[in-house]
C-alpha cells in the first residue's frame, strides 16, 4: 500500500504560479455551459409559458402556483389544493427511500462479505460489483423490462415451477419501478460501505467478543456505528439519482408510476410542453437534492471534528 | 486464544452477496442467451443462430444503427479527450496550486456535473443552447458530453498527482527546463496511469449517456443509446437484443482494461525520493 500515498510535499513552485491559468478552462466550460443554464432556468422557471414550449418574458409564478393549486381551465376559480402534482413529488420521494432500503438491506452484507475476503479473491468480488456499475444504465433497464414482462423469463420461469398459476402483471407497477431503481443503483451502495469496511480495525470486534458480546451485538453495536459514513454516502449515492430517475419509471413504469424525472420530461418533449413548469419542477428537485448535500456535508464535518 | 465463533463471518452474507450477483447479472446474461434466439418472437425459443447479429450489420436498421455507432464513438472520443485534457490541467492547477483564494470554490465548481441530477443539467443546457440560438445537433451533444466528463476525469487523476511527490518536478526546474518540458517528459510519464484512466472513465460515461443526449439531441441525430430507446419504446425487438449485447461486451471490454491499467498503476507507484 505505498502507492498513493508520497510522504513529501506535493505543493511545488513549478506549477503554483499558473494556477489560475490551469484552472482557467474549467471555470469557463463548466461556467459558461452548467452554471449559467442552471441560472436561466432559475429565471425561466418564473416566466410565463408560450404555447407549444418556448416562454415570453413576462414575470409570473404561474409555474410554482400550477403546483400547488388548480384554479380551473380559466384559472378564474377560488384556487384548491391540486394533488397531482404534490403526489408525484411524494411518490418520488417514496420510490427513492424504498429503493435506497432495499440497496441498503442487500448492499451492506455484500460490502462486508466482500471487504473480509482475502486480499486475493476480494479484488475479484469487486469487479464482479463494479461490472454492472459501467454497463449502460439504458440496456440495464431494457433488459430488466425483459425479464419481468407478462409473458416474459420470469413469468414462465414461476409458472414452470408451479409457484403462480397465472403470468403476474410486473410491468407498468410501482413495484417494477422500485425494483428497476434498486436495480439500477444497488453497485452504488456496496462500494462506499465496502471502502469503510475495508479501513474498519478488527480489533475492535476482537476485544467486544472477548467481553462476551454476542456476535450480532457486534455487528450493531460496534461494526455499524464505525463504517457509518460509508452507510450514509451509499444512501445518499442511491437516493439522490433514484428521485430524479427518468428511465426505470418510463421504460418500467405506466401513467400511474409517474415520477419528477418523467414530469419533466414531459414539458419538454410530450405535447403538454410547458417550459416554464418544467424548469420549475427541475428547480424543485435541484432544491431537494442540494438540501439532502447539505445535510450530508454538515454530517462529515461534524463526524471529523 | 480461541472464541466460540469467527468474528469476521456471519452467517447468511454470503448467500447474500450471491444473492446480489444473481440480481446484478440475471438480467444482462438472459438478455445477452436470447439475443442468440433464432425466432422472430421475443418469447418462444427457436434454436441458436446469429440471425439477430447479421441483422444489426445488413438489416433494415443497419444503416441508422451505423450512423448512431458512428455518432456515439466520435463524440466520446472527443468528449474524453477534450474533459481529460482540462481535467489534467485542473487537477496541476488544484494539487499543485498551494492555498489559494478561491479554491473551494473551484473544487465545487469541478464536482457540480456530478453533484446536479442528469434531468436537471439537461432541461438547464437545452434551455441555454435555444435562448443563445445554438443549433442542436451534434456539437451541442459533444460541448454537453465534455461538461460532465470532467469531473469523471478529474478524479483518477487528481488521485494518482497527490501521489506524486513534488521532487521531480523541481529537480527539472533546477536543471533549466520549462514549465512546459517539466510537465511533458517528468510529471506526464508518472502520471500516465491516472490519465488514461480518466480518459476511459470519461469515454464510458459519454458513450453511456442517455438522458441529457436525449434532451438536446436535435432532429435527426441519434446515439446508440436514443436510438436503442426510440426503437424500445415500440416495443423489445430481437435485433436489439443483439445490438445491446454487443454495447454491453464493448463496456466489459473497456472496463476490464480499465481494471487492468489500474493495476499496472498499482504495480508501479509514483517513485519515491
Amino acid at each position: 500500500m505505498a502507492a498513493g500515498t508520497g510522504s513529501g510535499k506535493t505543493i511545488s513552485a513549478t506549477f503554483s504560479p499558473v494556477r489560475h491559468w490551469l484552472l482557467m478552462p474549467s471555470w469557463l466550460v463548466i461556467g459558461f455551459f452548467l452554471l449559467i443554464p442552471v441560472v436561466l432556468m432559475l429565471i425561466y422557471s418564473f416566466l410565463t409559458k408560450e404555447f407549444r414550449g418556448g416562454v415570453i418574458w413576462d414575470f409570473s409564478l404561474a409555474a410554482y402556483d400550477q403546483f400547488i393549486f388548480d384554479r380551473g381551465l380559466f384559472g378564474d376559480d377560488p384556487p384548491r389544493i391540486e394533488w397531482a402534482y404534490i403526489s408525484i413529488f411524494l411518490r418520488s420521494i417514496g420510490q427513492a427511500m424504498g429503493a435506497t432500503v432495499l440497496c441498503l438491506l442487500i448492499g451492506f452484507p455484500t460490502a462486508y462479505f466482500i471487504a473480509t475476503r482475502p486480499a486475493k479473491t476480494r479484488a475479484i468480488w469487486l469487479f464482479l460489483v463494479t461490472i454492472p456499475y459501467w454497463v449502460n444504465l439504458l440496456i440495464r433497464t431494457v433488459s430488466m423490462k425483459f425479464l419481468i414482462r407478462d409473458n416474459g423469463p420470469l413469468n414462465e420461469a414461476m409458472l414452470g415451477l408451479g409457484l403462480i398459476d397465472a403470468p403476474l402483471q410486473l410491468i407498468n407497477t410501482n413495484f417494477a419501478v422500485q425494483l428497476g431503481l434498486f436495480y439500477s443503483y444497488l453497485p452504488f451502495m456496496v462500494l462506499p460501505i465496502y471502502a469503510s469496511v475495508e479501513r474498519y480495525n478488527f480489533a475492535f470486534s476482537e476485544a467486544a467478543a472477548d467481553l462476551y458480546a454476542p456476535k450480532w451485538t457486534i455487528l450493531r453495536r460496534i461494526v455499524l456505528p464505525i463504517v457509518k459514513p460509508g452507510i450514509i454516502a451509499g444512501c445518499i449515492l442511491v437516493f439522490v439519482p433514484s428521485l430524479g430517475a427518468f428511465l426505470a419509471p418510463d421504460l418500467l413504469g405506466g401513467a400511474k408510476t409517474f415520477m419528477i424525472g418523467s414530469l419533466i420530461e414531459e414539458q419538454f418533449k410530450g405535447n403538454a410542453g410547458n417550459w416554464p413548469f418544467g424548469a420549475a419542477a427541475s428547480m424543485i428537485l435541484l432544491s431537494m437534492v442540494l438540501i439532502v448535500l447539505m445535510f450530508y456535508a454538515r454530517a462529515q464535518s461534524r463526524d471529523q471534528t | 486464544m480461541t472464541r466460540p465463533f469467527d468474528i469476521r463471518h456471519y452467517r447468511g452474507f454470503f448467500a447474500v452477496t450471491c444473492a446480489c450477483l444473481v440480481i446484478l447479472y440475471a438480467p444482462l446474461i438472459i438478455v445477452m442467451i436470447y439475443s442468440f434466439n433464432d425466432s422472430a418472437s421475443i418469447t418462444n425459443w427457436g434454436g441458436v443462430s446469429l440471425r439477430w447479429y447479421v441483422d444489426v450489420f445488413t438489416g433494415p436498421d443497419s444503416e441508422k444503427f451505423k450512423l448512431a455507432a458512428w455518432n456515439s464513438l466520435s463524440i466520446a472520443v472527443m468528449a474524453a479527450t477534450v474533459s481529460t485534457t482540462i481535467a489534467t490541467a485542473a487537477a496541476i492547477g488544484m494539487i499543485r496550486g498551494g492555498q489559494f483564494k478561491g479554491k473551494s470554490a473551484s473544487f465545487a465548481l469541478i464536482s457540480l456535473p456530478i453533484m446536479v441530477p442528469e434531468i436537471v443539467t439537461a432541461v438547464a443546457t437545452l434551455i441555454f443552447f435555444s435562448t443563445i440560438g445554438f443549433k442542436l445537433g451534434t456539437l451541442s451533444i459533444l460541448v454537453a458530453h465534455i461538461v460532465f466528463c470532467i469531473p469523471f476525469a478529474y478524479l483518477p487523476i487528481s488521485a494518482r498527482l497527490q501521489g506524486i511527490e513534488a521532487s521531480f518536478e523541481e529537480a527539472a526546474q533546477d536543471l533549466y527546463a520549462s514549465r512546459w518540458a517539466t510537465f511533458r517528459y517528468v510529471l506526464m510519464p508518472i502520471m500516465g496511469p491516472g490519465i488514461l484512466s480518466g480518459f476511459l472513465l470519461a469515454f464510458i460515461i459519454s458513450l453511456d449517456d442517455f438522458i441529457i443526449t436525449n434532451f438536446i439531441k436535435g432532429a435527426g441525430v441519434e446515439t446508440l443509446p436514443t436510438a436503442i430507446f426510440g426503437s424500445v419504446k415500440q416495443g423489445i425487438k430481437p435485433n436489439i437484443m443483439a445490438l445491446s449485447t454487443l454495447l454491453l461486451m464493448f463496456s466489459i471490454c473497456l472496463v476490464t482494461l480499465s481494471y487492468f491499467i489500474g493495476k499496472r498503476g498499482e504495480a508501479n507507484p509514483p517513485p519515491q525520493t
